[in-house]
């Protein structure tokens, strides 16, 4: 319990930080980007906007700085992001709210069945080296290397408009309201194959090769070799002693890996105008919406820690030797 | 293995590097790296990229921003990958790009590389408090997701060119490894050696050039390619969503202009096919030469690597648990 | 290396003696290329019913690499490159050649004839999973579907025998000291009642204390199980003490085999009587620490002729290109259950007589001319 409590408070200093860092960036940033932006949108702005403006620049001259930290804090603790200019006047937090979801659905789900069957293959591949699937390594690798969106980009071009079997962009059928509905419910799930898609296959080969890599270094620890002169059968020692022990490291690179997944799946969601946080996030920086991508940045980085989070505890209960105590 | 307690210390490049040394075959070994298949391919592929950033300007056919009126037009003789919507030339714009896309890899590679090497060496090395609160920023580094901050960071810049880009990159690229090579230091200051030179009462920088690094090279050298590629994936996708400065060329501004001018939907696929497919080259070359720079360190990984091709001649299987039996060209005893 | 000779001998009673594992010429190799390192070559040693075999030698001679090859276990990159491995049982007279077994075959023989007990038990255990889970999935995998609840009691009765208490059954191998997870890998190696054990270097990493504990708890549980041993250690004074029988390694092959008794007081190979100046003697006066001058053999640059030559303080020109084979000694007809590697012992190379060191006779037996 005491290495989940350590983690813990890992986590709620990390959200800290991150945080903090969120207040200091626009503040540490040259220029007035406040006045340019209220040329911009011209007459757009209310007052109260470019106040809040003010304060996320931190160019409000009445108050010091701790001030405006604890006014910060004071905001986010009411869910206050300020205003979005692109999709003025809803609060940020709105636009979140309802763009969350999205991601966390096809993101999350297309993340963790990457990450199972690459796990799966990279056993097969580990178990089974020195065969003809080692022949797979160089495409895996290969496909490893290759950007998410551009993956996303070849998918639109190949099943969205040579062979129009999938819709190419958006969440849902431009007709329909969303709701608990089949109708919604179908559509949805048929807009998000082809990103999904994307995104399993460009986050597989790597979990492939790392796990490979993982059951070869494992396997050839002593447990296994006792494991095979117990004369257990070949899955079980495959899957109960190697495998077993090789997802852990993975499971811990999972969770470090997470932060750079997400980022590339945000931007498959920009190809493929899919509505979550990711596309948002390009909406945002197309207009120049800091609350917005302030907003953005901090929720994805809060979803990225609650997931390391989760990843830690199943580290927790796959690994005997981080619940002992001390 | 011995895997530690704390998950966020385990990581298996970290624990199999420490065998390098006391393998019995390690002095055969040595020279592998240069004989590894796997890293040679990435070193051609690789070095084919460079020498193309480093002419590129002037083996470049056309001018890569030259609109014409010859727009989408297909590969032809006159142009091999064919011409965007405004007519500018496709295979000179990649070829131009390169060079971006390499400087901002290569700066920010080595950015990182010196930040990770001071933070994880130092922290490894002293230990007690300071360790911890380097590990704890290493560790926030690491887990806070690095695109999305790079994005915002960019995008509140007033502009962002390629320095500043990989400028960047290396503030949120370094923490990987810096993790790593404090473990790995950590198990170095332990070894007899260091114990040895610290015993003799010798200056610590002495310890740490003459008898840590050396030993940290393989490592130090797999944690710059690493970040190379983070750095070129993230500059490439920084430029496709737009966040960068998309009046100088790399893959990915032709990735975004193909995406912006509805490439896509118009079948134009000489736009935006070859980028892809470069950025996936040097990818692979890079993630090439790490396998190698793996095999290298972690004698598992390598013994049966080096010998594929032998085993499929001699249809023997290596597998752990059932020693192959190869009664093949032996001269049978009497028996 | 290309000479083999038929070592299987008559021994001395064989009707008492029923051999339960025969290993001959087995000849194993590290890597798959030319330069594969010849860790074995032509290896010949019988185990049979009862006894306690002991494998002594320097380090890096290759005991372990042929108690592995013998059960099949060796890691990749070794490669069995000759030989045979015959098991017979003996209760009911089942078995074969472990090397031409299918996989199906050996997994059925592993354990339930032949188990083994690593050298370095701290890794053997699995870390993630219980000792009970480890020690009853290897009784169950042996055992008709359903027998859960048996295999466990069997396990706890496994750990009373070897003097671990049946709570710690739950327990994760972190959780347990060396000696007790060394005590685990002996149970679990016990549990199938298996006809053949084979311990490399079981308590090593163990205070001395604990050795001898151990040790003791081998030869007991020995005698009331009454399976056969082979025991590999370089601590020979330890296996003068507990084997019946020893057989001596030097790179990669075997030079002596004789009794314990044999193997101390009358050696014939010049090594052995070296390696018996390296370590003090239990009883009596403490003979002088000699040592034997040299490095071992470097196995992939082995000397021509015998392997030892450049260390034999015995060697002549012979030496240099005969490559000695294991055969009787020169006093074949008083004690031809022993067998060594040397021309000294071979009457159409040696020189001259046995020297006196290697030439010592039994109390009661007079000296040969
Ligand atoms: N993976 C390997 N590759 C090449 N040579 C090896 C390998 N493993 C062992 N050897 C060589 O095989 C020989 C025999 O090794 P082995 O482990 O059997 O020795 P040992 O007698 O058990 O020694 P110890 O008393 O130290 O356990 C050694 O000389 C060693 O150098
Ligand atoms: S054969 Fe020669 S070198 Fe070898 S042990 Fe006998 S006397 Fe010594
Ligand atoms: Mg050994």
């Amino acid at each position: 319990m005491k290495f989940l409590l350590r983690r813990v408070g890992f986590y709620l200093f990390t959200a800290w930080a991150a945080i903090t860092l969120n207040f200091f960036i626009p503040r540490m940033l040259p220029g007035d980007p406040v006045q340019s932006l209220i040329n911009k949108y011209q007459g757009r702005l209310s007052t109260d906007a470019i106040n809040s403006l003010r304060v996320l620049f931190g160019l409000n001259t009445h108050t010091s700085l701790w001030q405006d930290y604890l006014s910060y804090w004071g905001n986010l603790f009411h869910g206050d992001f300020g205003i979005s200019f692109t999709y003025f006047p809803t609060p940020v937090a709105d636009v979140i709210a309802q763009s969350l979801p999205w991601t966390l659905m096809l993101v999350g789900i297309s993340t963790i069945v990457g990450f199972v069957l690459g796990t799966l293959a990279g056993v097969g591949l580990g178990w089974r080296r020195g065969t003809w699937m080692d022949g797979l390594l160089p495409v895996a690798n290969f496909f490893s290397a290759i950007p998410y969106f551009w993956l996303g980009l070849i998918a639109i071009a190949i099943f969205g408009v040579a062979i129009p079997l999938f819709p190419a962009s958006g969440g849902y059928d431009g007709g329909l309201e969303p709701s608990f509905s089949w109708d919604f419910i179908g559509s949805a799930l048929y807009h998000a194959a082809l990103p999904a898609l994307t995104i399993v296959i460009s986050s597989v080969a790597g979990w492939i090769l790392s796990m490979r890599n993982m059951m070869v270094t494992v396997s050839s620890e002593d447990y296994v070799t006792v494991a095979q002169a117990k004369g257990l059968p070949e899955r079980r020692v495959m899957f109960g002693y190697a495998a077993r022990n090789a997802v852990l490291p993975s499971i811990s690179g999972f969770a470090l890996s997470l932060g750079f997944i997400v980022g590339g799946t945000l931007v498959t969601e920009m190809v493929f105008s899919y509505p979550g946080i990711g596309y948002v996030l390009f909406q945002a920086i197309g207009s120049k919406d800091y609350p917005l991508m302030q907003g953005v940045f901090l929720i994805i980085t809060l979803s990225v820690l609650v997931a390391n989070m989760a990843a830690d505890f199943v580290y927790a209960f796959l690994d005997p030797r981080t619940r002992q105590e001390g | 293995m011995s895997i530690q307690a704390d998950p966020v210390a385990v990581d298996p490049a970290v624990v199999a590097p420490s065998e390098v040394q006391l393998t019995r075959r390690g002095r055969r070994a040595r020279l592998g790296i240069f004989r590894n298949t796997k890293a040679l391919v990435g070193v051609v592929i690789l070095s084919f990229f460079i020498v193309v950033a480093i002419i590129g300007p002037w083996i470049a056919p056309y001018d890569p921003s030259k609109v014409t009126p010859e727009s989408m037009l297909p590969p032809s003789a006159a142009h091999w990958l064919g011409t965007t919507g405004t007519g500018q030339d496709i295979l000179s714009q990649l070829i131009v790009g390169t060079q971006g896309v390499m400087v901002v890899g290569l700066v920010a590679g080595i950015l990182a590389t010196i930040i990770s090497v001071i933070v994880g060496v130092i922290s490894g090395f002293i230990g007690g408090t300071g360790d911890e609160v380097l590990s704890l920023i290493s560790n926030i580094f690491l887990v806070i997701p690095a695109l999305p901050l790079i994005i915002i960071i960019a995008g509140l810049l007033p502009s962002a060119g390629g320095m500043t880009i990989a400028l960047v990159i290396a503030l949120t690229g370094w923490a990987w490894g810096a993790r790593v090579l404090r473990a790995q230091t950590l198990s170095l200051r332990k070894r007899d050696f260091v114990e040895a030179a610290r015993a003799n009462g010798e200056p610590l920088w002495r310890i740490v050039f003459f008898e840590i690094m050396p030993n940290l090279t393989a490592i130090i050298a797999s944690g710059f390619i690493g970040t190379v590629i983070f750095a070129i994936l993230s500059e490439v996708t920084l430029a496709f969503i737009g966040v960068t400065s998309i009046s100088t060329w790399n893959w990915g501004t032709v990735l975004f202009w193909a995406q912006s001018s509805q490439a896509l939907v118009q079948g134009a696929w000489w736009w935006f096919v070859p980028a892809g497919l470069c950025i996936a080259a040097v990818g692979t070359s890079l993630t090439l030469i790490n396998f190698g720079i793996d095999e290298f360190v972690n004698p598992r990984l390598r013994n049966t690597a080096a010998s594929a091709g032998i085993l499929r001649k001699k249809k023997i299987r290596a597998r752990i648990g059932f020693t192959p039996v190869y009664r093949g060209e032996k001269k049978e005893g009497v028996a | 290396m290309t000479l083999a000779s038929p070592t299987i001998r008559p021994v001395a009673s064989a009707s008492e003696r029923t051999p339960v594992l025969q290993i001959r010429n087995l000849s194993v190799d590290y890597g798959y290329d030319d330069n594969a390192v010849h860790a074995l070559q032509n290896v010949s040693l019988t185990l049979h019913a009862g006894e306690v075999l002991g494998l002594a030698g320097e380090s890096g001679s290759g005991k372990s690499t042929l108690a592995y090859a013998a059960t099949r276990l060796l890691p990749p990159p070794g490669v069995i490159t000759g030989g045979e491995v015959l098991f017979t049982s003996s209760r009911d007279g089942h078995g074969g050649d472990l090397l031409r077994m299918s996989d199906a075959q050996l997994r059925a023989q592993r354990w339930r004839d032949t188990a083994i007990v690593f050298q370095g038990a701290m890794n053997s255990l699995n870390p993630v999973y219980t000792i009970g889970k480890q020690l009853i999935d290897g009784i169950t995998a042996h055992s008709p579907r359903g027998q859960k609840e048996a295999a466990k009691r069997r396990a706890m009765e496994l750990l009373d025998m070897v003097g671990i208490p049946k709570d710690r059954l739950s327990s994760y191998p972190h959780q347990l000291s060396g000696g007790m997870r060394q005590r685990v890998m002996i149970a679990m190696a016990l549990a199938l009642e298996p006809e053949v054990v084979i311990m490399d270097e079981p308590t090593t990493a163990l205070d001395v204390v604990m050795q001898r504990q151990i040790v003791e708890q081998i030869m007991s549980l020995k005698n009331e199980l009454g399976f056969s041993v082979i025991f590999i250690t370089h601590d020979v004074s330890l296996l003068l003490e507990l084997a019946d029988r020893i057989a001596i390694m030097y790179g990669g092959n075997i030079v002596e085999d004789a009794s314990a008794r044999e193997v101390y007081r009358e050696p014939r190979h010049p090594y052995t009587a070296g390696l018996l100046h390296s370590f003090p003697p239990l009883h009596g006066p403490r003979r002088e620490l000699r040592g034997i001058p040299g490095s071992p053999p470097d196995l992939m640059h082995l000397p021509t002729g015998c392997n030892f030559h450049p260390r034999c303080p015995f060697a002549f020109d012979a030496c240099t290109t005969i490559d000695p084979v294991l055969g009787p000694t020169r006093f074949e007809a008083e004690e031809p259950h022993r067998s060594v590697a040397c021309l000294l012992h071979d009457p159409a190379a040696a020189p001259g007589p046995v020297p006196v060191e290697l030439g010592v006779r039994p109390p009661g037996v007079s000296p040969l001319s």
